[in-house]
């Protein structure tokens, strides 16, 4: 069976209607046929209700509860009867508060960076595995490398810690050198670095698996004409191998520039301590802080609301560009 | 050849990277006192072996109450997740059934949005589930993206199989667990194993929903008495720990049970998402 799994073909022409096709003329008697067909699939619509009720209750009914953005929130009173305040609790966002704009101001530059430094990793990557030639040595590496994507962030700060933290490898190493141990994990200036250090370490080697599969895509008579005109290796990847997947590069690019306003955030939490919020807030963590824990309820919600929106929008944002770009973007089927 | 030496070293520097951690820590959690003291923390290879540090943990204290809710969650929240995952998603596959194509398209947008942290806070609330074990499971149990995947291996079912069943006098419910299950057991492994690593991982979850410290799940304790490092004694050990062993061993331990439930399932994720299973349905 394992052979099938490996790419299920959406069959929407091979699978009939569940039951007999109901006729395409509107008929008077529309509301019978309507309840002959909820009679009919009546076991499909139970199989599906509790997936449904998931559905509904954990990722349609918290959207009602964003009313709360429009309310001061007192959480012993009954759902929804807290006082209505208007647009008041977005006013920081308006009019500039200085704690939101550093939240602000720290998640853009770590997508800037991220961009910048992480995106490139797998691809690197990618090409290095590519260019083995024994394929038992490349299942080697990709075991070892997909392996950190599965561990949570807890284990990799703790992993971390170990290593370059204070009391970690590194700095015993340094001390029984007699040498001054360095503060890597609890320095403010170096946040950015050891976030990304962390991504990096963590998400690389599981994200070159959508590269290794453009890659193997490449029509392998295209190095051969290549090499046939005296082209060089490097001039190969040059004009044979990045051509074949910039695609695949422009496409994963728009979409994390789509996704701009989310940085890893229990990463941070579980680091914000060491190093201050002025560091390390960003918008995820500025809610959670805010609201969770300081019971600015609405201040809170209102700033979460208006970042998912801006999240949205900013998807199918980078879902259009991806199209006008030719690439088949992620929300057509 | 001076470039495949460069590689050499390239893919060698990489690997050890990754696998370096990892010793360090299992010889950590089995070094003896006198090395844990002299290397200041970190052993890198112990000279002798001792298993003090997991006798301590597994001793009935918090340790081992994490353990259990976490293994507790881990197998009730992925029953629940596949049932709800594979009705929702083999209802999601027959064309033309009642309510089908809102359905869909409910599941789909829950890909393109969530909700925010403060309403999902305040919807387990208004649930009644703060402190309770389900406010681990419910809020994350249903994946749209899995049971998009799920409804894509449903739909590449030959519908010969299912029109001779239905022929034959085969319901719904027949036709799903006698035809379609069993067909889809590799994809069922797979969406299997990463609910169960999900719910093995989460943390934000408990953290946000769980006051009740005797309810934690493992990586809470973790983060609690490893990454910030909080003083664990004889008391949170259990009754049977007299001596408490080196702190940097018991901590190293802690993360050692963490890592390695995720380890064992590893190699058939491996085998099984190297195939393509989830990037073959995302394209579909």
């Amino acid at each position: 069976m394992s052979h099938t799994v490996t790419r299920p073909v959406p069959a929407r022409d091979r699978n009939g209607p569940a039951g007999p096709e109901p006729s395409p003329s509107r008929s008077p008697r529309r509301s019978t046929r309507w309840h002959h067909r909820f009679h009919r699939d009546r076991a499909l619509i139970l199989m599906a209700l509790p997936g449904l009720a998931l559905v509904l209750g954990f990722h349609y009914l918290p959207l009602v509860g964003n009313v709360i953005a429009f309310q001061d929130y007192v959480p012993f009173l009954p759902f929804g009867s807290s006082p209505w305040v208007g647009w008041q609790n977005f006013e920081i966002i308006f009019n500039g508060d200085p704690a939101f704009l550093r939240a602000l101001r720290n998640t853009l530059v770590l997508t800037l960076v991220q961009v910048l430094f992480v995106f490139p990793a797998p691809i690197a990557l990618a090409l290095l595995l590519n260019s083995l030639l024994s394929e038992r040595v490349k299942r080697v590496v990709q075991s070892i490398l997909y392996m950190p994507h599965f561990l949570s962030w807890v284990i990799v700060v703790a992993v971390f810690q170990q290593m370059v933290g204070g009391s970690g490898l590194l700095n015993n190493t340094l001390r029984a050198h007699g040498l001054d141990p360095i503060s890597l994990m609890g320095n403010s200036d170096l946040f950015v670095g050891l976030l990304t250090t962390q991504v990096i370490w963590k998400d690389t080697g599981w994200a070159t698996i959508l590269f290794l599969a453009a890659l193997s895509q490449i029509d392998s008579s295209l190095y051969e004409a290549a090499s046939v005109d005296g082209a060089s290796r490097t001039r190969q990847l040059w004009h044979v191998t990045l051509p074949g997947i910039r695609g695949l590069i422009i496409l994963l690019l728009i979409l994390r520039l789509g996704d701009s306003l989310t940085v890893g955030f229990e990463q941070i939490i579980l680091q914000q301590q060491a190093v201050g919020l002025a560091a390390s807030e960003v918008l995820d963590t500025y809610v959670y802080n805010n609201g969770i824990v300081g019971g600015q309820w609405g201040v809170s919600a209102a700033v979460g609301l208006v970042k998912g929106l801006v999240g949205v929008l900013l998807v199918l944002g980078a879902n259009k560009v991806a199209h006008i770009f030719g690439e088949a973007g992620v929300y057509k089927s | 050849m001076p470039a495949r030496v460069l590689k050499g070293i390239a893919l060698t520097v990489i690997c050890a990277l990754v696998i370096i951690p990892f010793v360090g820590i299992l010889s950590t959690s089995v070094a003896s006192r006198e090395q844990v003291n002299a290397a200041g923390g970190f052993v890198l290879l112990p000279s002798s072996v001792t298993l003090d540090a997991y006798r301590s943990i597994f001793a009935g204290g918090v340790v081992s109450q994490a353990m259990l809710v976490s293994i507790g969650i881990t197998l009730v929240g992925t029953a629940v997740s596949l049932v709800a995952s594979t009705m929702l998603a083999y209802a999601l596959s027959r064309h033309g059934s009642f309510g089908q194509k809102p359905m869909l398209m409910l599941v789909l947008l829950t890909l393109l949005f969530s909700p925010g942290m403060i309403p999902n806070y305040l919807v387990v609330k208004e649930f009644g589930l703060l402190d309770s074990y389900w406010a681990l499971i419910l809020p994350t149990a249903l994946s749209g993206f899995n049971v998009i995947v799920l409804r894509a291996f449903f739909m590449g079912v030959p519908a010969e199989l299912t029109d001779s069943a239905r022929i034959d006098g085969a319901g719904h419910l027949t036709i799903f667990t006698r035809i379609m299950l069993p067909l889809s057991k590799a994809v069922l492994a797979v969406i299997g194993l990463f609910y169960a690593v999900g719910y093995w991982n989460a943390f934000f979850n408990a953290l946000l929903y769980m006051n009740d410290s005797s309810k934690w799940p493992l990586q809470l304790v973790l983060r609690t008495y490893v990454v910030n490092n909080a003083e664990l004694g004889a008391s949170d050990l259990g009754a049977t720990v007299d001596v408490v062993p080196p702190q940097a061993s018991v901590q190293m331990a802690i993360l050692v049970v963490t890592i390695v439930p995720i380890l064992i399932v590893y190699p058939f994720l491996q085998k099984h998402f190297a195939k393509g299973v989830l990037t073959g349905a995302v394209k579909g």
